[in-house]
């Protein structure tokens, strides 16, 4: 920076000094040819996309493979050995739902015809697919595990109604529609 | 009275034959052209590394004509502040423009099909390449008429913009190919053909190539001197208040001149219709050299940014011309020494 004062006396501080890097002079010979050589570059680097094949993913027919831990549409569960439903309808999920879309009606259960491994169970569970922001706080409340969050996520429908999945709709097994990632992906 | 001065014709034939010859090329052009249009879309879509069109037909190949019958299909209606003859009258030149330089093409040499001997040209004029300056200029009456006529600020602004380019651009145009025309001492395009027997004008004439396909570029309004249709600032210049199937005229007519510059171009540096194998396989040659300098045109377009206004006028009046010019002087002192 000692040279910079020399040549510029007047700047008390030489950290003062901004340096500007300039391009080369255009035009001329050289400008001529650097011109060509750089379009002559850039048509080499397009040219190389056309031998490296198109990346794109044909969706309908071709699916990104979504990671194990998405969270897609809701799954309700059901023991395995008992057919029971694990949610007992404590409405902690409803609880815990940041966009208020989930809508569970306990009721008693009948001893001689159990729903639920609990005292009651779910008679009505609901969720407003149009409001829910999958946050996955729903599967977290739970002390059950009996809500979790699924791979689903082609779930667009024409009316806001249909879009109200009820509690048969979320204990069925969705069809894996979308293929899963596997470990190392 | 002294008879009109009328271009002589190399190779003179019976008009139902002239009818038939212009019938096949107008045909086997216009089977082509949009065709032309949907492998541009694949081609870019490549350079991209997409696919492009897919989804219409076998690969796509059938898009061309859902575009057409779409445009076909829209209203014909034209701006309140409009011109309307000379509206109408504008995409209606550059088509013709673009039809009536196909007649010069050569497509091979006098083959012998039937009883008689046939040109596999359009015509073939003594003026020739005089013939397709007169009418590619022809182009651009079509679009200045179309873009004063729109009664748009945008649409003008591009009509003028395309004024500009072609003063710039047809004259190292022009120059570029008096190189080729020296050396061939002829301006017949069958003649200029004829004279690359021995060595392709590409390789005496590199860099008059190199400047009429730059010149061409501009001539078409294709990237990267697509200023007067330059989208992102001027909507899409002197197009932008046409629709439907005027507006597909307007594309037609780019495809259709870009075709014609290629073929000039094979014509002119890279041997026509020359070729290994018999006489009929001429055509063939042609249509396969055309189609490598159409690729040139999507691979450029794919490559190059569009150049600021200032930049096409510097880089047409100070590089082109002297360029242009210099080769012409070099070429002219080239064959009168030797």
């Amino acid at each position: 920076m000692a040279a910079a004062n020399e040549r510029f006396p007047y700047l008390e501080n030489a950290d003062e000094l901004v340096v500007v890097q300039r391009g080369p002079e255009p035009g001329g010979l050289k400008g001529a040819y650097r011109a060509f050589r750089e379009t002559a570059r850039g048509m080499k680097t397009t040219l190389a996309r056309v031998f490296e094949g198109p990346k794109t993913v044909q969706y309908p027919e071709e699916k990104t493979p979504v990671y194990p831990r998405f969270r897609g549409r809701h799954k309700l569960h059901r023991f395995e050995d008992t057919e029971l439903e694990k949610c007992v309808g404590c409405s902690l999920c409803a609880a815990a739902c940041p966009a208020d879309c989930i809508r569970v009606v306990a009721a008693e259960n009948d001893p001689a015809d159990r729903v639920s491994a609990g005292e009651r169970y779910a008679a009505v569970y609901e969720i407003n697919m149009a409001r829910c922001i999958f946050c996955g706080y729903c599967e977290v409340a739970c002390p059950f595990d009996a809500i979790t969050m699924g791979h689903e996520y082609e779930i667009a429908d024409y009316n806001r109604e249909d879009l109200i999945f009820t509690k048969e709709m979320l204990l069925a097994e969705p069809l894996e529609r979308n293929p899963l990632r596997t470990e190392d992906e | 009275m002294t008879p009109l001065p009328v271009a002589e014709v190399g190779f003179a034939e019976a008009s139902w034959v002239m009818i038939v010859k212009s019938l096949v090329i107008f045909a086997v052009v216009f089977a082509i052209i949009p065709v032309l249009t949907v492998v541009e879309r694949k081609v870019l879509g490549r350079f991209q590394a997409r696919y492009g069109p897919n989804r219409v037909g076998i690969h796509g190949m059938m898009q061309p004509l859902a575009d057409a019958l779409k445009l076909i299909g829209k209203e014909a209606f034209s701006p309140n502040r409009s011109v309307p003859l000379l509206w109408a009258l504008g995409p209606i030149l550059v088509v013709f423009s673009g039809v009536t330089v196909l007649a010069i093409l050569p497509w091979g040499n006098v083959q012998e099909i039937g009883s008689g001997d046939v040109g596999l040209y359009g015509i073939d004029v003594s003026v020739g390449i005089l013939f397709f300056f007169a009418f590619s200029a022809f182009a651009f009456y079509g679009l200045l008429l179309g873009g004063w006529a729109s009664g748009s600020k945008y649409s003008f602004l591009g009509a003028m913009r395309s004024a500009a380019q072609l003063i710039s651009y047809e004259i190292s145009m022009a120059l570029a190919l008096l190189g080729p025309i020296l050396i061939a001492g002829t301006l017949s395009l069958t003649g200029v053909v004829e004279s690359q027997d021995t060595v392709w004008f590409i390789v005496p004439q590199i860099v008059a190539f190199l400047v009429f396909m730059v010149a061409g570029f501009a001539e078409c309004n294709r990237a990267p001197f697509d200023l007067p249709e330059a989208e992102a600032e001027l909507v899409a210049g002197y197009q932008t208040e046409y629709g439907g199937m005027r507006f597909g005229s307007f594309m037609l007519a780019e495809y259709l001149e870009m075709f014609v510059i290629s073929g000039l171009a094979a014509t002119f540096f890279l041997g026509g219709w020359m070729g290994p194998g018999p006489g009929f396989l001429d055509p063939l040659w042609m249509l396969l050299k055309t189609l490598a300098l159409v690729f040139v045109f999507f691979w450029v377009r794919a490559t190059l940014p569009r150049l600021r206004y200032d930049q096409l006028m510097a880089l047409g009046w100070k590089v082109m011309l002297p360029v242009a010019t210099l080769n012409v002087i070099v070429t002219a002192t080239l064959v009168t020494v030797l």
